[in-house]
């Protein structure tokens, strides 16, 4: 298991060489189809028949749900390969790691079943397509009128979605944030997750470890939270009231542009498109606003009422094994949310950052078994 | 007028000398200068800058910034890149006012408190802390000139090693067999260099680990598809035009072809800085508890330095970086002016065998002496193993020593101090473990062993 990341700097695909420009330009061009041209794949419009690479995935289409494909089946059905065939090969390079076997596995599951199969079920059966472990403000569509009339639309199944969505953000993810710290989802739920973990593996070294990119990180992840706020307030202010001017904008537009800035450029084009040059967590650090979420529920200190001093809300945190570090440089290294983990490992402090999803590599490349995560 | 003239000089002197004392006394600036800037000598530098506004000079002739010898070995596995194994961010140093000097010291001057560089420049301190290292020991074998023959230390070493295997394939031939042997081997095996390893004990690390353990290391070693050849050594590396093309070795005669030849039998201490001086010099540099040397104002710590009085059981040298960052902590304080005694504490170390993580708590000698029991524990597939030791007559807990299992330094530490009974410590055993996560628990299996033992 020691070789896992022997000659990572070496070849031209994981140091940002001739064969990493390529694949990032590759998955790019890809993206920029998917969402804006996707006739180019063959997407047939006007009720025309799919051609080309949509076109063979229609069998697989109607089977699954008695429709053809469309763009987005075929982006789900590819998505949840390269998260299966990458998560075997982590697995297989990561055996006789139960906590890393135990998370790669999680994020398979919940990539096929949850992201994949039951959506494209619910389809089929004519009630609103929706993932259960795809939480607002990361969902963003979750309160837009379309989404919210389809789920109410929907009889018991469709309250219960709208009951289980509202949930999830509310208790479900602050609790189970307060047991086990923001990886509950980043690293053993989450789609976007599932594939840095995977597909991205390759690429968690390229990710910014200084304290600029830190500083960015801050700016801009906490700003796409506000944002993501502000539209969805906008959003049900006009559904409620009827007024489309909301702060002096068509919410309409406003969720637009959230939908094309935001959901579509930064988390595909950029997040994805990027992986093999700025790392496989761009979108997870700098714009996920569930991640923000999550990370002010992992380092917020709260005051109980029957406790005198304020405490951390959320119990995980990376300890450090006494004075062990050799400060060799590892976990920094292959922290993919740019956490320089060595500058606390050598000072023996607890690793608690906003931004940690808890994945372990550090703790798994450590030569000298000095990180160990816990929830204490 | 004479006697003007001698009261006037005579107040002269009394102020000068005043003056003189208000710099030098503890507290005030000083100028400390830093002759090396490995572990030893960076955590001064950055403790001092803690505890005071003293200039701080640190010198060196490898490298720019301060970076983790430990790590070289992953630089040359491709898995690091140069930069990731700098100590602190470049920046750290300018913020903290500490200057970084670049170049070799050749020539010390205790008297005019001075020392002299390669350049020529003249360098005054008021402090002066040697922290030098150590140097790969050479075999006293004909050919260890040879071009292909090397030790692995320095950073220089890297680039030597990169040279020889981009333009040799052949075999590589590693004299030693010890921590640097194994990572070396490892090195050259991701580079895809068959390696023989020549071992003079009867197993891999037989002087430090018991017999189980070393045992098992040395067959994980072969499994990697190294050679190793125990009880063995090297007689003589054979040349031909100026490169090594092979190793005879001492009992069996035989000759192993190679094209590269790696030293790895040690280290001793760099002390060519204190040469032609007046300090005192064994095997390092002599220093007493705190860490000064025969020389006023000039201290030793890390590698280079020889306590004279060393804890029972424990070397004068200990070249770990674990001590040498200790000792960087201690000279720091003296210097901020809190005198502090250099104590070598409980011994700890840890290290990696290729996939199996090695630590050890205390005393684990590698021949157990009568009158210490020792439990061990091995797992029966993997590479796992836990030993604790302990008197035999007063049931206290000596040492811990640990294959593929984490332990958490703080609670073992802590049992060793306080010379916790192993009863108590089979009870507790669980708050030691620090593995990550989901992994496989072993306190059963140890728990029924000692309970036999009862």
């Amino acid at each position: 298991m020691s070789d896992i990341y022997h000659g990572t700097w070496f070849s031209s695909l994981t140091s940002r060489g001739w064969a990493a420009w390529l694949l990032a330009v590759i998955l790019t061009a890809g993206y920029v189809i998917l969402y804006w041209f996707p006739s180019i794949m063959g997407l047939g419009s006007d009720g025309a028949a799919n051609t080309g690479l949509v076109g063979l995935f229609d069998p697989l289409s109607m089977y699954m749900k008695g429709r053809p494909a469309s763009e987005w089946f075929v982006y789900g059905t590819l998505y949840t390969m390269a998260i299966l065939v990458m998560g075997i090969r982590f697995l297989i390079r990561y055996r006789g790691s139960r906590y890393q076997t135990y998370r790669t596995l999680s994020v398979m599951f919940f990539q096929t079943s949850f992201a994949f199969i039951l959506p494209e079920i619910l389809q089929g059966l004519n009630k609103p397509y929706y993932d259960f472990k795809s939480i607002w403000p990361l969902n963003h569509y979750f309160f837009l009128d379309y989404n919210l009339d389809a789920m109410l639309q929907a009889g018991t199944l469709g309250y219960f979605m709208l009951f289980w969505g509202i949930a999830a953000f509310v208790l479900i993810t602050p609790i189970l944030t307060w047991f086990f710290g923001k990886r509950w989802y980043c690293s053993w739920v989450c789609g976007c997750g599932g594939l840095a973990e995977t597909a991205g593996d390759p690429f968690r070294h390229l990710s910014d470890k200084s304290t600029t990119a830190w500083r960015i990180e801050k700016w801009v992840v906490y700003s796409v939270l506000v944002f993501v706020i502000l539209m969805t307030v906008a959003v049900l202010t006009t559904r409620i009231t009827g007024f489309r001017y909301i702060m002096l904008i068509d919410s309409g537009t406003l969720s637009a542009w959230y939908g094309f800035l935001i959901g579509a450029a930064f988390s595909g084009v950029v997040g994805v498109g990027f992986y093999p040059l700025l790392g496989s967590r761009v979108w997870c650090r700098f714009g996920c606003p569930m991640a923000a979420y999550l990370g002010i529920l992992q380092t917020i200190k709260v005051r109980w009422p029957w406790s005198d001093e304020k405490k951390r809300l959320s119990k995980f945190r990376i300890t450090t094994n006494g004075g062990q570090c050799i400060s060799c440089g590892n976990c920094s290294t292959y922290c993919e949310m740019g956490i320089d983990v060595k500058a606390y490992a050598q000072q023996q402090q607890d690793i608690i950052r906003a931004s940690c999803v808890g994945c372990g590599i550090c703790s798994a490349v450590c030569p000298r078994g000095v990180l160990k995560l816990e929830n204490m | 007028m004479a006697k003007v003239f001698f009261t006037a000089s005579y107040v002269r002197v009394i102020l000068y000398t005043f003056v003189i004392h208000l710099l030098t006394s503890s507290g005030k600036k000083m100028h400390i200068v830093i002759v090396g800037n490995g572990i030893a000598g960076s955590t001064a530098a950055l403790k001092i800058r803690e505890g005071g506004d003293h200039e701080i000079t640190m010198i060196s002739d490898e490298s720019e910034f301060p970076f983790a010898r430990t790590a070289l070995m992953y630089v040359f596995m491709g898995q690091l890149k140069q930069r990731n194994t700098l100590l602190y961010e470049p920046h750290t140093w300018r913020e903290k006012n500490i200057n970084l000097f670049n170049g070799k010291v050749v020539r010390l001057n205790s008297h005019t408190k001075s020392i002299f560089m390669s350049s020529g420049k003249q360098i005054f301190y008021d402090k002066l802390i040697i922290a030098t290292g150590s140097r790969p020991v050479m075999p006293d074998i004909p050919g260890t000139s040879l071009h292909g023959v090397q030790g692995l230390y320095h950073l220089a070493d890297l680039q030597t090693l990169e040279n020889t295997v981009r333009t040799e394939k052949g075999r590589a031939v590693i004299v030693g067999g010890g921590l640097i042997a194994v990572e070396l081997a490892e090195m050259l095996l991701s580079r895809h260099i068959p390696v023989t390893m020549l071992v003079r004990e009867k197993s891999y690390w037989a002087n430090v680990l018991p017999p189980e353990e070393s045992a098992m290391i040395t067959a994980h070693i072969w499994s990697k598809g190294i050679e190793v050849i125990v009880n063995e050594e090297a007689v003589e590396i054979l040349g031909s035009n100026g490169n090594v093309c092979g190793v005879r070795t001492k009992y069996s005669g035989e000759v192993i072809q190679c094209t590269l030849c790696g030293i790895a039998i040690g280290v001793s201490p760099n002390t060519d800085l204190v040469k032609n001086t007046n300090i005192h010099v064994s095997r390092g540099i002599l220093v007493n508890e705190y860490l000064e040397t025969s020389s006023e104002d000039i201290y030793a710590i890390g590698d280079c330095a020889e306590l004279q009085n060393a804890d029972p059981g424990r070397r004068t040298v200990e070249a770990v970086w674990y001590c040498a960052r200790t000792m960087g902590h201690t000279i720091a304080r003296t210097l901020c002016g809190e005198r502090t005694s250099y104590t070598q504490g409980v011994w700890y170390n840890s290290a990696k065998f290729f996939d199996v993580e090695y630590q050890v708590y205390g005393e684990i000698p590698s021949e157990i002496p009568p009158s210490v029991h020792t439990m061990y524990w091995k797992h029966p597939k993997e590479n796992k193993s836990i030993r604790i030791n302990y008197d035999k007559s007063s049931g206290v807990v000596l040492g811990f020593n640990l294959m593929g299992i984490r332990y958490r330094s703080s609670v073992c530490l802590a049992w060793i101090i306080e010379r916790a009974h192993i009863s108590k410590v089979m009870k507790e055993l669980s708050a030691a473990n620090f593995d990550p996560e989901f992994s496989l628990r072993y306190e059963a299996e140890l728990k029924s062993m000692y309970h036999t033992l009862l």
